[in-house]
């Protein structure tokens, strides 16, 4: 957009607000993620802040694209993913993004496997980005500081690139466990510099975490009998506190394999008539006999 | 000699910005996108190169044009065209082509007519740029 002659005298943010329909996507983000609160304050702000920023481009104040890559960095399964595809649904209606389409990627998409393979390769996924957002998962994996003939600092210089002189077509997000993103923005001061918005995701308390466990098992049409949202809450306490644990990751995967013990228990009496009732509902036993009870290790991995 | 092919031929050479907005018709219509270049114009020449690969993935014209732009530094000073292709059933084909890209000077063509028995006249055209090697035509 260019800062041409303003056709408008003036606009009330209302109008702006009901015209683009970011306020059902930022309800939904509410609605559907569980606390997350300095997330969810984070993303009200940066879309009042491009709401504005784009009534200054009508009325004729700004000519210039805003940078709006962005980083995110929090623990597995905190929903950075998540957010993400909202954020693109929000960056595309308000018109940042031209599509909206997020792509998410690692560095296997971007690097690649000997010498004049990097660039196609990194040039293949900006292309399919334009016009979207560009999500890199564990970008830190990106910069690998002990090998010094690594492919991946060629992807970094294209990116760098692509991210200062593509402003309009495309937005950036980086993603990854906060540690080890800091230690790639002091080796990449370059991304820092081009990252106007770092947002950290916290973990998940347990009453969040039990709650999410009841939001999933509400969309896929299941229910925790009483007592079994009892031992639920004991699970999450006791699965916390090993290793591996991933947040929301590891609460879908505990309810999966509930939802395995469920059916094995269902199909060891099969003449048994089954109302929807039971078929819906997950009993105490189907979580108490995970492995995290007798042994203190998660069943499979994380 | 401005050759005519493909669609938009005779109207002057697209601007980029036109030719983004096309591509991106194609796009919406699910077409998969590619460029080609050759430095042999006669129309009945079937052998242009490819680009890379058709574009099936893409979401935004934008992809395409960098594509093009890349094409351009390599081969700015022979034809490029760009083809749309239908992959949906019945379809399979290609839906769409014009030339994107041309010579600075295009030599136009040299007809040959050979006299046959009965009055009959055979014609043939040559392009004069085809007279030198190929990659030595529009230097």
């Amino acid at each position: 957009m260019t800062a041409a002659e303003p056709s408008i005298k003036s606009v009330r943010l209302r109008d702006e607000i009901e015209g683009s329909g970011i306020n059902e996507v930022l309800e939904q983000l509410d609605r559907e993620l569980i606390g997350l609160k300095p997330v969810k304050t984070r993303i009200r702000e940066i879309a009042s802040l491009l709401l504005v920023e784009r009534v200054r481009q009508k009325l004729g104040l700004t000519g210039e694209v805003p940078t709006l890559h962005m980083s995110f960095t929090g623990n597995p399964g905190t929903g950075k993913t998540t957010v993400a595809m909202r954020m693109a649904d929000i960056l595309h209606r308000l018109g940042f993004v031209r599509r909206g389409q997020l792509i998410s990627v690692t560095r296997d998409d971007l690097v690649g496997q000997y010498i004049g393979h990097t660039a196609p390769k990194t040039k293949e996924v900006l292309k399919r980005a334009m016009g979207g957002v560009l999500f890199i998962d564990e970008a830190y994996y990106l910069y690998r500081p002990e090998n010094e003939r690594d492919y991946g600092q060629e992807a970094i210089e294209i990116l760098l690139q692509v991210m200062e002189n593509q402003r309009e077509d495309l937005v950036v997000i980086l993603a990854g466990y906060a540690g080890r993103m800091e230690t790639f923005f002091t080796s990449n001061p370059g991304f820092r510099s081009r990252i106007a918005h770092h947002i950290d995701f916290p973990d998940y308390g347990e009453d969040e975490l039990a709650e999410i466990a009841q939001l999933m098992l509400q969309q896929q049409n299941y229910s925790f009998s009483p007592e079994a949202a009892k031992a639920f809450e004991r699970y999450i306490a006791l699965r916390r506190q090993q290793p591996l644990f991933s947040n929301a990751r590891s609460i879908r995967n505990a309810l999966d394999r509930a939802r395995l013990r469920q059916a094995n228990r269902l199909v060891a009496d099969l003449d048994r008539a089954l109302t929807a009732k039971d078929i819906m509902t997950l009993e105490p036993a189907d979580i108490l006999a995970s492995r995290v009870f007798t042994q203190g290790t998660p069943d499979h991995g994380p | 000699m401005r050759i005519t092919q493909g669609a938009f031929s005779f109207l002057p050479d697209l601007t980029d910005k036109q030719i983004q907005a096309q591509v991106q018709y194609c796009l919406d219509k699910g077409w998969a996108v590619n460029f080609e270049y050759t430095d042999d114009p006669h129309p009945r020449n079937v052998y242009w190169e490819m680009w890379g690969m058709p574009m099936f993935d893409l979401k935004d014209a934008k992809g395409a044009m960098m594509e093009l732009a890349e094409c351009r530094k390599q081969h700015g000073d022979v034809y490029i065209r760009l083809s749309a292709f239908d992959s949906s059933h019945g379809w399979e084909s290609v839906r769409l082509s014009f030339i994107v890209n041309r010579p600075a000077h295009e030599h136009g063509f040299k007809l040959a007519r050979s006299e046959k028995s009965g009055r009959r006249i055979g014609y043939t055209t040559t392009s004069y740029a085809t007279r030198e090697p190929e990659g030595q035509r529009y230097k």
